[in-house]
């Protein structure tokens, strides 16, 4: 018996073999680099001991950038949770060209990030593009989308929130999807309305789908670059920035292979810790919310 | 069972054997004679039948070693070049279609590997530093030579005696020199210098109202206080008629774009002392960096002014948003490389022939780091800011191959038509580029093609020039300028804080490099720079 057990497991070499090269190997390099002075002109695996780590506790543009990531982060994946979560209550139920608006809403998800940053690049154009058009139509200001702070981080947003929040209604919509009728009937023979059943029944139901989509696009967000890098390269000044953004400067332009080793280890630790505390508080306040 | 091991081994190391002999008939192509020429001596040469993206141009094929007709007599076939350059279309472009060329007349096999700026210099280094023989040619920004050089093949002295390389002008020759070595290929030439519409700056009119606003003459600007007060008196006035407004100045202004070499032309005159002998950029002694000092903080303060007079986005324009923004007649005055120029220059262009090439503007005084006070005289540093340059690896299996390919890449024939196109970012190096009637010949007026000529060969002859900062690590050095400089357009920070935290930045990346090491480095810089 054990033998036979033991043969089975070598049934499990090649996937264990697998995870160990592409998973824990880079995961052992990167922890050694980080503890090297690897850079552009001294590209050697030296031993510095904790020398990056204790410049990255100095470095405020790291910080700033964490701290800016919460905010983009939060932000963004709240504005796609109502807005995606509204798409899908909308097309859950019975409406005339459903299919059409499933898949049109699917359009975003499915292109190039960085192609449609380059195009919501132009949309922003301050002298080109039709927004600022638009807006001068309308007779209102134009606005310096990208050349002002607080412009920048709301184009930044919108485009995230954009590409994005098809991603949201396609979790969403296949939890409505899959919910069981009883609940509703229930709800509809002791005559609740329709925003006592959302409340009620409908909000409840969904909380597993809601923290598993919220998570995921949480972990999808605090990766963001690309849009960053297309749109605003972090600017003006550095009020763009992105850890991610940072990172590619620091490891890939720069190449500041140590440090940004040190800085990547602390940013993935840093984002399991808090995703993980993240889970463990939606899960707890969407649980006492069924309960209530 | 010894026995078989035995055969094993002998097996094992007949496999070794005949790798390794594999690998160096690789390495060492045979030599093959040559064949006879495809092309006549002195042959019209054109781009026509690469399409029509090209123009129909015609020059003759300049007898000489890297001529259409010489490389046509060699036998490359069976053998693979290996190219990385720029994306599509500048430089990458250029490098494409020679190839392209260099495989029908040669039969060798090209590759080429374009890449966007932003990995150019990691894909470029890390092959070279791990001693892997990735590529056999590099086009990249030239300014990168302190991190390249310990790499690069030296360039042969057959191919520094040809005709082409012996008229490559002293600035763009000492540009691809390393320690008393020629270890790039000069390719391109680049430099800033402004560029003016004169259309407004000429027009009796407009001249006349800003005498009545100002009391000051209405020319070409001087100075960058001039060059200021100009562009917020026209900015946001609807100069062509059209209804819409157009404004005084475009720079390139985005952060990780080349704000950088923005700010140094801006700089150039308030800290490049004529009397003065020493880096701009760093104390040689110390090494101490001098990007805050008051120099360079009085140009910021300038470039923050600035700002009013930019087109809507202008504090975030990339060099592509400054090409057209002049290119295009949204602004009156720009200064940076050829690029605009020549765009305002195409057939279509709405500003064609209404512009004029003028010296970066100076100063009325200029900043004495020896004496810490600033010297009432008029001054002006012309900047030669990078050009794209080729190199071949050290460690290339085919350096013969690859010396004749950039032979071929920069012959006369070939030069002169990159010249004519504006996208493929080549511009001119050569003593013959500086010749008025080449550009009046492609439809430019007299005035301008001299107006272009002259300010080009004029920055030669100047003995108070500023270059970059060539040494290992440069790209972190500019990153750390371009951040302070963007967070002082920003508002972030005040200019003088900002550059205060990018020296800071410099020290640090100064330590971390090794002060000796940079500091040979910069001697190199301070040699061009300082040179009489």
């Amino acid at each position: 018996m054990y033998g036979l057990r033991r043969h089975k497991s070598m049934f499990l070499l090649p996937g264990l073999l697998t995870l160990l090269l592409i998973i824990i190997f880079p995961l052992l390099f990167t922890i050694r680099v980080s503890f090297s002075g690897w850079n552009v002109s001294s590209p050697q695996m030296d031993f510095i001991a904790g020398a990056n780590y204790a410049a990255m506790l100095h470095d405020s543009r790291f910080w700033s950038a964490i701290m800016r990531l919460i905010l983009l982060a939060g932000g963004t994946v709240l504005i796609q949770y109502v807005v995606g979560f509204g798409m899908a209550l909308l097309v859950w139920r019975d409406v005339r060209g459903r299919r059409f608006w499933r898949v049109l809403f699917l359009v975003p998800m499915m292109t190039t990030p960085v192609v449609m940053a380059a195009i919501w690049q132009m949309i922003f154009h301050e002298s080109l593009g039709p927004l600022n058009d638009l807006l001068g139509m309308l007779g209102l200001t134009k606005v310096a989308w990208l050349t002002e702070s607080g412009p920048a981080l709301v184009a930044l947003m919108t485009v995230e929130v954009w590409q994005w929040t098809p991603f949201m209604f396609l979790l969403l919509l296949a939890g409505l999807l899959s919910l069981p009728k009883e609940p509703f009937m229930a709800a509809a023979i002791d005559g609740a309305d329709v925003w006592r059943t959302f409340w009620k029944v409908t909000f409840p139901l969904m909380a597993p789908v809601s923290v598993a989509a919220v998570i995921i696009r949480l972990i999808e967000a605090s990766k963001l670059s690309d849009s960053v890098y297309v749109l605003t390269s972090g600017g003006p000044g550095s009020s763009t920035e992105t850890p991610g953004y940072y990172l590619y400067i620091q490891g890939l332009r720069d190449q500041q292979t140590g440090y940004s080793g040190a800085m990547s280890l602390t940013y993935l630790v840093l984002m399991i810790v808090t995703l993980t505390v993240v889970a463990a508080m939606l899960t707890r306040a969407l649980k006492l919310k069924g309960h209530s | 069972m010894r026995n078989n091991s035995y055969k094993g081994m002998i097996a094992a190391a007949a496999v070794v054997a005949l790798t390794a002999t594999g690998c160096t008939s690789q390495d060492q192509p045979e030599s093959k004679p040559d064949r006879p020429a495809l092309f006549k001596p002195g042959e019209e040469i054109s781009y026509r039948k690469y399409g029509k993206d090209y123009p129909a141009t015609e020059v003759k094929d300049v007898p000489g070693p890297c001529s259409y007709e010489s490389i046509s007599r060699k036998d490359y076939s069976g053998q693979t070049l290996k190219i990385i350059s720029h994306a599509v279309p500048v430089i990458g472009e250029p490098t494409k279609l020679h190839a392209r060329q260099f495989e029908e007349i040669t039969g060798a096999k090209v590759e080429v590997v374009n890449v966007p700026f932003g990995e150019l210099h990691q894909k470029i280094l890390t092959p070279l530093q791990a001693g892997q023989p990735a590529y056999d040619v590099m086009f990249y920004p030239s300014l990168w030579i302190g991190d390249m050089a310990p790499y690069l093949a030296p360039v042969p002295k057959e191919y520094l005696d040809t005709p082409g390389m012996k008229d490559v002008t002293k600035a763009y020759m000492d540009v691809a020199t390393w320690n008393g070595k020629v270890v790039q290929y000069p390719v391109d030439g680049d430099r800033h210098y402004l560029k003016v519409r004169t259309d407004v700056l000429k027009d009796p009119e407009r001249q006349a109202a800003y005498k009545a606003a100002t009391g000051k003459d209405l020319r070409t600007p001087k100075t960058w206080a001039e060059y200021q007060e100009i562009a917020a008196f026209f900015s946001g006035k609807d100069l062509d008629g059209d209804g819409k407004p157009n404004f005084g100045s475009a720079e390139v202004t985005k952060r990780d774009d080349l704000t950088f070499s923005a700010f140094i032309s801006r700089a150039a005159p308030y800290v490049k002392h004529p009397d003065v002998k020493g880096g701009l950029f760093f104390d040689l002694d110390t090494m101490k960096p001098l990007i805050n000092t008051p120099g360079f903080v009085r140009a910021l303060d300038d470039m923050v002014k600035a700002k009013s007079t930019w087109a809507p986005g202008g504090a975030n324009f990339g060099l592509g948003d400054e090409i057209f923004s002049f290119g295009g007649g949204q602004t009156l005055m720009s200064y940076s490389w050829d690029d605009a120029f020549i765009q305002a220059q195409q057939p279509d262009s709405r500003i064609r022939n209404k512009i004029e090439a003028a010296a970066l503007p100076g100063s009325t005084e200029v900043y004495n780091r020896t004496t810490k006070t600033w010297d009432k005289k008029p001054n002006q540093a012309p900047y030669f800011t990078w050009g794209w340059t080729s190199a071949v690896s050290k460690a290339s299996g085919h350096q013969k191959m690859a010396f004749d390919y950039l032979c071929f890449f920069s012959n006369e024939a070939n030069t002169a038509l990159d010249l004519t196109v504006g996208r493929f970012g080549v511009n001119p190096y050569r003593n013959a580029h500086f010749d008025a009637a080449f550009w009046e010949k492609q439809g430019w007026d007299k005035d301008v093609a001299k107006s272009y000529v002259q300010t080009l060969s004029g920055m030669e002859k100047s003995t108070n020039r500023v270059f970059d900062l060539r040494v290992p690590g440069v790209n972190q050095y500019m990153s750390a300028l371009a951040n302070g400089v963007a967070a002082a357009l920003a508002g972030q920070k005040a200019p003088q804080q900002a550059l205060d935290e990018a020296a800071r930045e410099w020290s640090k990346i100064t330590e971390q490099i090794g002060k000796d090491k940079v500091r040979d480095a910069y001697r190199n810089v301070v040699a061009l720079e300082d040179y009489r």
